[in-house]
């Protein structure tokens, strides 16, 4: 699915793309080579620490690579124009949802990106209140931000990004702290999502459920992983012995 | 907690156009401030009281946010009238009860009932983003704008994460004394507070790049022009030149 066809303009191209965080002597990421085509959903399963949230940054221009290129929707992006204008197509979600939500309201925050995007107020509470409701968040809307609950505030920060309209989602660890009701509801809005999106996660099965191709990153560099390797986990005639993957 | 209680209705005072309402409560407060005699702050303390009444707002509420003022005012009430210099009209053992002190704290107390009631009554019935939105319109500096509005919504974050760095000390065994460890732990924490405080800032930063902020704050209320606009203005300059005069022109 995530074959590289010559007649598609990958959303997302990393070409060598490389990162060290100021005083570090190693690089975060290293000479990265990834590309992200139009309808695919990218699982990255890796510990932390090993650059993840930065490569999410690097693709929002929150930091710049040291070195390499990045395209992004056929052209490269390079200065803070570039990706003023990729922020309103690419929607992260951060891993912390109190980052996200800064409004007293939910319906304020959901509808700060669409008044950012020039939408008037009224345009603005539609959006809000459609993007609401597709996430089965009714009557959220005069609700004060900070005194959801972790799965709600998960659910409206996603609420937040969707309501900008993107072309491709980040997902920093959607599933972190979340109930298995939530994590359930959040596994339902996303396959019923038709976006492209990458999804970080240290949760195989949260993973597999919602990703076509799982990439692992290890020392600054993405590998593509092998679904068997992970996802039923059946060994017939060896399951009395110990073992480890 | 912070709470917009206020903000939810639908008052004259609700309707009218948010940068009249930020202006003469403003321009009022000033004038409250600046002024020394009784019959100006009297007549000021009525008008904050009045506007109470079209802005309809819960009077237990209102009472409520008062008492934090209360308890401000009696430290005021109590150290004051001892410690001012001038005429004694009370004495008690060693302390001396001074008349210049009686008279700076009357017009403390009555300078800020005042000034919480207009505030209470033209400012808190509008939410914090139209707040930030008219102060960008009426060409308060952006930063200053930013830096309030994101205040106001963190500093429960910041709160919460300083309960969770105080768990984590006491449950380590940690009692606080007179000693040098206390006092390093302290200083640890307060420290840590403002590391994280500042990480958290610049993730909110990011957070809001990300979703096209480009330094201006938008509004989802509407308001439209009106002649209550007008006629308000009408009544809130008449009131504050009513102020002044009393004021600088004593009968």
């Amino acid at each position: 699915m995530n074959k590289p066809a010559p007649d598609r303009i990958p959303l997302i191209r990393l070409s060598g793309v490389s990162y060290r965080y100021p005083g570090a002597d190693t690089n975060v990421i290293d000479n990265l080579d990834f590309q992200l085509y139009p309808g695919d959903r990218t699982g990255v399963m890796a510990p932390n620490g090993s650059g993840k949230t930065t490569l999410f940054y690097l693709l929002m221009g929150l930091l710049k690579p040291s070195d390499g290129l990045i395209e992004i929707f056929g052209k490269p992006a390079e200065t803070e124009k570039d990706f003023e204008q990729i922020r309103r197509r690419i929607g992260l979600l951060f891993q912390d949802a109190d980052d996200q939500l800064f409004s007293p309201t939910v319906l304020e925050d959901v509808a700060f990106g669409p008044l950012n995007l020039g939408k008037n107020q009224e345009e603005a509470r539609d959006i809000a209140m459609k993007t609401l409701n597709e996430l089965g968040l009714d009557g959220y809307e005069n609700k004060i931000t900070f005194k959801l609950s972790g799965g709600e505030k998960r659910l409206v920060s996603l609420a937040t990004v969707l309501a900008m309209e993107p072309d491709v989602l980040l997902l920093d660890e959607p599933s972190t702290g979340l109930d298995e009701k939530t994590k359930a509801r959040l596994v339902n809005v996303l396959l019923n999502l038709d976006l492209s999106y990458i999804l970080i996660s240290h949760e195989t099965s949260f993973l597999y459920d919602l990703t076509d191709s799982v990439y692992t990153m290890r020392q600054g560099k993405m590998k593509r992983a092998e679904k068997i390797h992970v996802h039923p986990h059946v060994h017939p005639h060896t399951s009395h012995i110990r073992h480890h993957h | 907690m912070i709470q917009e209680t206020f903000a939810i209705g639908d008052s004259i005072i609700h309707r009218l156009d948010p940068r009249v309402r930020v202006v003469f409560a403003t321009l009022f407060s000033f004038l409250v401030a600046l002024s020394d005699r009784f019959p100006t702050l009297y007549a000021a303390f009525g008008i904050s009281v009045l506007m109470i009444i079209p802005a309809r707002l819960d009077i237990r509420e209102a009472g409520k946010r008062l008492k934090t003022l209360f308890w401000f005012m009696l430290l005021i009430w109590m150290v004051l009238p001892l410690t001012f210099e001038g005429d004694t009209i009370y004495r008690l053992g060693v302390f001396a009860v001074k008349r210049q002190g009686l008279v700076l704290c009357a017009q403390i107390t009555l300078k800020a009932v005042s000034i919480l009631l207009i505030f209470m009554a033209l400012l808190s019935t509008m939410n914090i983003n139209t707040l930030g939105h008219t102060l960008n319109r009426l060409s308060v500096p952006g930063k200053l704008v930013h830096l309030f509005l994101i205040t106001y919504r963190y500093i429960f974050v910041i709160e919460e994460e300083y309960r969770r760095l105080r768990t984590a000390i006491k449950i380590r065994g940690f009692k606080s004394g007179t000693n040098l460890h206390s006092y390093k732990t302290h200083a640890y924490l307060l420290g840590m507070l403002f590391v994280r405080a500042s990480i958290r800032a610049e993730r909110v930063h990011e957070a809001m790049l990300c979703r096209g902020f480009h330094g201006r704050f938008y509004s989802l209320d509407g308001y439209k022009p009106s002649r209550k606009n007008r006629n308000f203005s009408i009544i809130m300059t008449a009131a504050i030149a009513c102020l002044t005069f009393i004021e600088y022109y004593p009968i």
